[in-house]
């Protein structure tokens, strides 16, 4: 079994928002996407996707649309609006900053045990 | 979408949450089941790895942003239902908080419309007054030449305009009758910004001696006299006829009066208007354009000092004093701040009330509560729904307590004791609203806080628990909280009322100086016609106490200008030697002019030498009565009688020729620490023949009289009414009317408080009542079990009376402190007040003590009759 890990403070949005950047999709197979993507790292907890869907949606970073799935069920579809995407880059990059920064420490500590 | 957009499709929006999470669970239940689960077992995972579809809903119509407003109405309409299920819980929680905001709100109506509204003239802070002052005198009013100085120079005081409290007699048109004059220069309205209702204000020429004779007639008057005509009007005025130039507003008010008449102050050349020493003109005047209140202030510092450079006899140490306008209210802003207290007091005791109330229905309803907490509602939101379900309560009782005070607001006003000031300003207006609805909304936060913030989840698990038991111990202390807390309030109105109904027994006993029974005394005018001469007006007197003596029923009569214990007194500065200090370090005492018949009047012994009698002419020597104060003050041991005493204002030495007892000028309440009591009199006869003309203006007349004195007022008047028909009573008042009146204060103080401490008693018993038998019946089980191990009902009573006991200890002894702070107010604020005493307290909190046992006995007998076997059986 594979150990998994919790997420991280405000991490959640900014996935959801990655996950929603690649085209039009519905929640469950942004909770799926998530799990396949970490290779079942990341522990998605599904409760609070939707809650953070709804938030999304309503701080128009995200726009919703109800459209029928491949299987013919009429499902809600969620994408990225552009201050939405422009929110993402942000984040994204702001992110990388703070995990180079703490790579950078964590690598510097270890130097010191040495 | 906005939020009202998501509000209004809030029902399609719960639709397609629904529809979101079923899609989400069926899609994940069937790739469990590709996966090789089971279909129940794949259902049960996907449930299992969503969590509990109520608890996400509600997370997302938190995200959703409009939580508050959804969740408001939803409440609201729970609340309502709940309350719809307990009628008598309703019922009693509205006709509570209705008297409670219902008598605060006729009380914040008073003081509102009393103190805090602003005055009803255009810009009214713009207005202001000015006065002399001296370190001797204090705040007064001002000269009139020194009005005329000031308004001439002053850059940021225009305009400026005095006035001078008048009367006289309208002799035409109508019966004559004594009216209300005001003289005021001209430019007055135009100061006040209160156009007339017809003609013009007074022009600049008219306000100089010998100007056109022309006169400004009260709206009310104008109708009353003139019959609301409108062609050419004119008047015959203390004799003199006036052509009527313009009518004032309807309810134009100067100083809180309605004057009858305006008539142009330059004309007066009366001589106290003609010199500097005296102070008669009261001054209004408005702040010009781009002035502040700092420079005019600093302006007239300036005009004051040249003025004292240039006439040090009169103005030597005289300033300027320069304040905003505000209505003159005397001692009503204490008794309202007072009453306002004390009927919030009784509104704290009600919300407490209903806090233990609530408590109650809450810790019966926590199974209720437990189960919606289970179903997903967070804590926030059960403390969100009792606060709405006690505002609910809170406004409804609001709405019925303004509707009570919109019914009480004038009974309440025309109680009031003499005349409220402003009682025309008093109505419920915008402000009184917006205060009935945060007293309302603060009371139903007030009282359902407690209960809201004892709906803990954890508690409530726990309630689940326990199953038919009731968790009801950390309640039980809270609960005592409440009664101890309503216990204390209510121990500090009544010390209140107990203080005040013995400082109105002691006041009541103190004797006034004078015999008030069967005395009449009425101010007095004679015929204008005489007031051409001295000799004249003295003759017309002189004529008018024949009359009066003539009148069936009268013993004597006397003339008297201030009358004890009625507004109005004369002051002059007295000293025992000719080496007379100036004037601001003179010792100032009460003098009364009167005729020889005074004494004889107003029954006030004679303790040395004798009274005035016919001899005392102008001719013979000036002579004066002195008081015991005065004579302690000013001779010490030595034996006042044919001493010397020097009172400026009336010439040089008079001999003294008598010492009579201290008359309570002041009243019954303040005479004792009012710092100006020693008291002159001299003889009508020996008034100089300059004063003669003014003091014929305010004089009154004292009667005594064999039957009861107001059977002899109209024969009275048609007697003295005189050849010419036009002199004329008017205040006729008896002594005892007068006594009676300067308690009516504390009388009516003692009223209100004692109603208040009625209310705060009854709810206090109620709350111990209900909140015992609450805590007794919580304790069923309990007792069963003690009585079938053989407690007897004497030690259930006991169980229950140890209770009731410990609550009562803790609130009367709080109350107890809080009482003697409040004692403390009460001195400072009412007039013959003593500090608080023990006696009071031990008078005062039995009667609490026994009532809230007496409220314990039901719920203590009651549980003494617990049959142990259904007891358990409940159990």
């Amino acid at each position: 079994m594979t150990e998994k890990s919790d997420l991280p403070q405000g991490t959640l949005d900014l996935l959801i928002m990655k996950v929603v950047a690649l085209g039009p999709v519905h929640g469950y197979a942004i909770a799926q996407r998530l799990q396949q993507v970490s290779r079942d790292v990341v522990q998605v907890p599904q409760g609070s996707l939707y809650p953070a869907l709804h938030r999304l949606e309503n701080r128009g970073l995200l726009a919703a649309d109800w459209k029928d799935t491949e299987t013919g069920r009429e499902a809600k579809f969620y994408r990225l609006t552009r201050h939405g995407r422009a929110q993402l880059e942000a984040e994204t990059a702001s992110w990388r900053r703070l995990a180079e920064a703490v790579g950078l420490i964590l690598k510097m500590s270890e130097g010191g045990a040495q | 979408m906005t939020w009202w957009r998501r509000l209004w499709f809030r029902s399609r929006l719960e639709e397609q949450l629904d529809k979101e999470l079923r899609f989400h669970l069926d899609e994940h239940t069937a790739d469990l089941i590709a996966k090789g689960h089971a279909p129940e077992e794949a259902r049960r995972l996907a449930r299992l790895a969503l969590g509990g579809p109520e608890q996400v809903k509600e997370q997302c119509r938190d995200a959703r942003g409009t939580r508050w407003l959804e969740d408001l109405w939803q409440d609201l309409v729970y609340a309502l239902r709940s309350l719809r299920q307990r009628p008598g819980f309703a019922a009693v929680a509205l006709a509570t908080l209705a008297l409670g905001i219902g008598g605060t709100t006729v009380m914040f109506t008073v003081t509102n419309g009393v103190l805090l509204k602003p005055l009803p003239y255009p810009e009214p802070d713009r207005l202001v007054t000015l006065e002399g002052h001296t370190d001797a005198n204090g705040d007064q009013n001002v000269a009139y030449f020194d009005f005329l100085d000031c308004a001439r120079n002053s850059r940021t005081l225009a305009p400026m305009a005095g006035w001078l409290f008048s009367g006289g007699i309208l002799s035409e048109p109508g019966d004559a009758e004594f009216v209300d004059r005001r003289e005021v220069s001209s430019g007055l309205f135009s100061v006040l910004k209160v156009p007339l209702f017809q003609g013009r204000d007074f022009l600049p020429a008219e306000d100089q001696p010998g100007g056109a004779p022309v006169a400004i007639v009260g709206h009310s008057l104008w109708q009353r006299h003139f019959a609301a005509s409108q062609g050419a009007m004119s008047l015959v005025l203390d004799g003199k006829r006036y052509t009527v130039v313009g009518i004032a507003a309807a309810g134009f008010r100067l100083d809180g009066d309605e004057p009858d008449v305006f008539t142009p102050l330059g004309q007066n050349t009366a001589e106290f208007l003609r010199n500097r020493k005296p102070h008669p003109i009261a001054v209004l005047a408005r702040l010009g354009p781009g002035a502040t209140l700092v420079q005019a202030r600093m302006e007239l510092a300036l005009i004051g000092r040249r003025l004292a450079a240039q006439y040090p006899d009169s103005n030597a140490d005289r300033s300027f004093v320069v304040q905003t306008l505000a209505p003159d209210v005397g001692d009503v802003r204490s008794t309202l701040w007072l009453l306002l207290g004390a009927v919030s007091l009784v509104l704290l005791i009600a919300c407490s009330n209903l806090a233990s109330l609530m408590l109650a229905r809450a810790v019966s309803r926590q199974r209720e509560l437990a189960m919606r907490a289970a179903l997903g509602a967070g804590r926030g939101r059960l403390v969100r729904q009792c606060l709405t379900e006690s505002s609910v309560l809170g406004l409804a009782g609001g709405a019925l307590g303004v509707a009570l005070a919109a019914l009480g607001v004038g009974p309440f006003v025309s109680f009031w004791p003499g005349n409220l000031p402003r009682a025309e300003d008093v109505r419920i207006d915008w402000r009184v609203l917006l205060f009935a609805l945060a007293v309302s909304l603060a009371s139903g936060i007030l009282f359902g806080l407690a209960p809201a913030l004892r709906a803990h989840v954890r508690d409530l698990e726990r309630a689940l628990r326990a199953g038919t038991r009731v968790v009801a111990g950390s309640s039980s202390r809270l609960h005592s909280g409440f009664v101890a807390a309503e216990i204390a309030l209510a121990v500090v109105l009544l010390v209140a009322a107990g203080l005040l109904g013995r400082t109105l027994l002691r006041l009541s006993s103190l004797d006034p100086g004078v015999n008030v029974r069967d005395v009449l005394v009425t101010r007095a005018a004679i015929s204008p016609a005489t007031l051409s001469s001295p000799a004249r007006m003295r003759a017309a007197w002189s004529d008018l106490l024949d009359r009066a003596r003539r009148v069936p029923g009268v013993e004597s009569v006397t003339m008297v200008d201030t009358v004890p214990m009625r507004r109005g007194y004369n002051t002059g500065g007295y000293w025992a030697s000719a080496d007379v200090p100036p004037e601001n370090r003179q010792p100032v005492a009460l003098i009364t002019t009167v005729t020889p018949d005074y004494l004889k009047v107003m029954g006030i012994p004679l303790r040395r030498g004798r009274f005035f009698d016919d001899h005392d002419r102008m001719a013979s020597e000036p002579v004066v009565v002195i008081d015991e104060v005065l004579a302690e003050h000013a001779f010490g041991n030595r034996e006042p009688v044919g001493q010397r005493l020097w009172v400026p204002d009336m010439g040089g030495p008079a001999k003294v020729v008598g010492v009579v007892a201290h008359v309570r000028h002041w009243g019954l309440a303040k005479d004792d620490q009012s710092p100006l009591r020693a008291q002159a009199y001299y003889p009508f006869d020996q008034l100089q023949d300059r004063w003669v003309r003014r003091w014929s203006e305010l004089m009154s007349i004292a009667i005594r009289t064999r039957v009861p004195p107001l059977g002899v007022v109209e024969p009275l008047r048609r007697e003295v009414r005189g050849v010419t028909g036009d002199q004329v009573l008017y205040e006729v008042r008896t002594m005892e009317q007068l006594a009676s009146g300067s308690l009516a204060r504390q009388r009516f103080l003692l009223l209100l408080f004692g109603i208040f401490a009625g209310l705060a008693l009854l709810l206090a018993c109620i709350g111990v009542y209900g909140v015992l038998a609450y805590l007794t019946g919580q304790r069923v089980p309990e007792i069963g079990v003690r009585m079938a191990f053989g407690a007897r009902r004497a030690d259930v009573l006991w169980l229950v009376f140890r209770e009731s006991l410990r609550m009562i200890s803790l609130g009367v002894a709080a109350g107890a402190i809080a009482a003697v702070a409040a004692g403390r107010v009460l001195q400072r604020m009412v007039d013959g007040m003593q500090p608080a005493e023990p006696s009071t307290f031990v008078i005062t909190i039995p009667l609490l003590v026994f009532a809230a046992l007496a409220a314990s006995f039901m719920p203590a007998l009651r549980a003494s009759r617990v049959d142990p076997v259904t007891a358990l059986r409940q159990e």
